[in-house]
């Protein structure tokens, strides 16, 4: 959920408090872990994590790997982003291909051709590979119901599973990241920001994004209420019209289940305005993913999900 | 200037907490048009009217029973000021997750049915809240439509609670009548109780005072991580110590002592974090205050690492390896006397033994009485002993240096909640 009211804007003291505690986090992770690692995709959630995760250890470079899980669906600004951040922070970065396991078959393309559910086994396999127990996921609480359920320090037992209704209690800020050998642990600095919030924060920091979460031109076609691009994962069916629009990415996933919103904000202090006085939540507006069903959200966690 | 609230709600099953949590959320405007349409659809294929609930209850399994199991968190803002709002169980049995809830709280909501008054679950939340400290309760007397707004139910109620809360050292405390189903009193004054002349719960909301100011307290600073970056530039010789204020105020040339060594030194510098796309930096700033996440910088060269304390020197707590404290129990297993544990307080993780169980709260009486062992959701008094030196505090002084967790050494289960008992003696 974001806030609604574009007269309550968030102000310097609540951004600091919630980078103070989102560093915090980060050391705290540092400290206790052996081998955690970042999931970074090039979105701004993912984005903004690494931006604090900088913060954190600052003079001193990042001390976490990143990982990233290509559905082979992704839009090629946020692949050239992700490239060109690796390049000049000197990062280590690991690339799990849902591609490689379609192509030798231990994953099969869905019927509706979209990948995002297909991420759960080479993420989990990557973990395993790596032996990484700390992984962090910029996912926010404000963004889905059963993300709302999240503690910030969240279990997952030797398969990957999150079990919901059997989580540790988390007191203060003394976050328990104990675990046994092959369990590891799920760690969200940013549970705590909306939407709203993320965006103050980059126009604040100046951080920069991947050209399409600003309004660019671009061929698109209606379905179920989302603007979806014309390209090599998605094509109009019979009876749906391209037009060119004006539009941005308001999330940005599998292009062949993020929709685009219409949009004229070209810089990060007009997208505030715009997503202050958003009547849709993010993923209401952009995610056909999550459409599926009453809990779509939380059967994926449960497999081990983002 | 807008500042954060935090707020967090208890009550018995079928109180209606999640109904009080979706009208608020609602009646601020903070539900969006697609999430109001999801509740609806779903309400409409179980054959009933528009269910608040469903905007919090996240689980399949919580929906299906129409019960909470685990906390909620939501986000909302008016024009005053933005809330985070923990929406917590009300079985017994999720107990712990209430107080998981609560911990972080500004100000949490008690919810009675005005038709039940007090139950013995409205005492255990208000031992929860007056235990860890909440700065104010509201006591939400809920589904006030259905006694026909009856004046004297609403009054008396009050008067229970009033009574039960000075046995627990709960000073600040507002009783409102409301119905989250109709509204009355959440946002919007209700016609219908006329005779009641307090605050909407969100006029309360708004109003609250926030989080306790940590920053006239003397100086701690746990050290998280040490930073070494060991480059070839301006920052071969950085040392750093990272942590987040915990109380005080921490500035440039401050006297400290750094425990659990005990040594004096002095703060040669202050510095935050400034990162752009391509240069990854510090600027030495003055002084930070308690909630800032900062580098602090030592004069002399002395053996700190995390576990480290840095405290103001003419207020150290010095050090301690026996702790009398009032744990909450929040795990299946019962606790015994001689139980081997780790404790978790600040960024120091150490071996303990529960050395003696003093008692355990009376949820009746209100009273402390003999117990040999902790269950789940007991709330008792105990003394540890630890195998490593910890700086602490009591907890009525200082929320961060005077609380801990215990933890199961074999599988990692978050075992209890503890906060350091005054040295005078008793917490309850």
């Amino acid at each position: 959920m974001t806030t609604t009211t574009a007269s309550s804007p968030t102000t310097v003291t609540e951004l600091d408090a919630l980078e103070s505690e989102s560093i915090f986090v980060f050391r705290e992770v540092a400290a206790e872990f052996e081998r955690p690692v970042i999931l970074f995709s090039g979105g701004k959630d993912s984005i903004v994590m690494l931006h604090l995760a900088r913060k954190a250890f600052s003079p001193a470079g990042v001390p976490f790997t990143l990982l990233h899980v290509d559905t082979g669906h992704n839009f090629p600004e946020v692949l050239a982003y992700r490239d060109a951040v690796v390049e000049q922070l000197g990062l280590r970065l690991e690339v799990a291909r849902v591609e490689e396991y379609i192509a030798d078959g231990r994953l099969r393309e869905r019927t509706d051709g979209t990948r995002n559910q297909l991420q759960t086994i080479p993420l989990l396999d990557a973990i395993n590979g790596h032996r990484f127990d700390a992984v962090f996921g910029g996912g926010r609480r404000d963004e889905e119901r059963a993300r709302a359920k999240e503690r910030i320090f969240s279990l997952r037992d030797e398969f990957g599973q999150w079990d919901p209704r059997n989580q540790r209690p988390e007191l203060w800020s003394l976050y328990n990241g104990k675990h046994r050998p092959g369990e590891h642990v799920r760690v969200f600095p940013l549970s705590n920001w909306t939407e709203l919030d993320i965006w103050h924060y980059i126009e604040r920091e100046q951080i920069p994004l991947p050209s399409i979460y600003y309004a660019h031109e671009r061929d698109v076609f209606e379905r179920d209420g989302m603007l979806l691009a014309v390209g090599p994962y998605s094509q109009p069916r019979a009876g749906e019209t391209v037009a060119e629009r004006t539009v941005r990415y308001r999330t940005v996933g599998d292009m062949s289940c993020t929709g685009a919103v219409a949009s004229n904000a070209t810089t990060a202090a007009e997208v505030v305005v715009e997503v202050a006085a958003s009547e849709i939540t993010e993923r209401g507006a952009t995610r056909a993913d999550d459409r599926a069903s009453e809990a779509a959200m939380e059967d994926r966690k449960r497999e081990g999900y983002f | 200037m807008s500042t954060l609230l935090r707020l967090a709600t208890a009550g018995s099953v079928d109180d209606g907490k999640s109904t009080l949590v979706g009208r608020l959320l609602h009646d601020c405007k903070a539900i969006l048009a697609d999430q109001i349409a999801h509740v609806k659809t779903v309400s409409e294929a179980r054959g009933g009217d528009f269910d608040f609930a469903l905007l919090t209850d996240g689980l399949r399994a919580e929906r299906e029973q129409g019960i909470t199991i685990d906390v909620a968190y939501r986000y909302f803002a008016t024009d005053k000021r933005s809330f985070i709002l923990a929406d917590c169980p009300g079985h017994v049995q999720y107990t712990r997750n209430t107080v998981t809830g609560a911990s972080t709280a500004d100000v949490v909501i008690i919810l009675v049915d005005a038709r039940h008054g007090v139950l013995e679950q409205t005492r255990r939340h208000l031992a929860v809240a007056g235990l860890l400290r909440v700065p104010h309760v509201v006591l939400a007397v809920n589904k006030i439509d259905l006694v026909g707004y009856d004046e004297a139910g609403f009054t008396k109620i009050a008067k229970d609670v009033n009574e039960v809360a000075d046995q627990l050292g709960i000073a600040d405390i507002q009783a409102i009548p409301v119905s989250a189903l109709v509204g009355d009193n959440v946002v919007d004054k209700s016609a219908e109780t006329a005779w009641y002349d307090g605050p909407t719960l969100l006029e309360y909301l708004e109003n609250a005072t926030g989080r306790i100011d940590n920053s006239q307290q003397p100086l701690r600073f746990p050290v998280q991580y040490v930073i070494r970056p060991q480059t070839d530039d301006q920052y071969r010789d950085y040392r750093g110590y990272t942590g987040t204020v915990a109380s005080g105020t921490v500035s440039v040339g401050d006297q400290v002592i750094v425990l659990p060594a005990g040594r004096r030194t002095s703060v040669a510098g202050i510095d935050r974090a400034v990162v752009t796309a391509t240069s990854t930096a510090v600027v030495e700033r003055p002084s930070a205050v308690a909630g800032e996440a900062v580098t602090v910088r030592l004069t002399d060269d002395l053996d700190v690492a995390r576990g480290s304390v840095i405290v103001a020197a003419e207020a150290s707590p010095g050090t301690r390896r026996e702790l009398a404290a009032t744990v909450s129990w929040l795990s299946d297993r019962p606790l015994t006397v001689g139980a081997r544990v780790l404790i978790k307080h600040t960024t120091t993780t150490a071996q303990a033994i529960v050395t003696k169980i003093t008692g355990a709260l009376d949820l009746d009486t209100l009273g402390v009485i003999d117990a040999t062992e902790l269950a789940l959701n007991d709330i008792g008094k105990v003394q540890l002993k630890i195998a490593a030196p910890l700086a602490a505090d009591p907890y009525s002084s200082n929320t961060i240096t005077g609380s801990f967790l215990l933890i199961d050494a074999h599988d990692g289960w978050t075992l209890a909640a503890g906060m350091i008992d005054d040295e005078e003696g008793e917490l309850l």
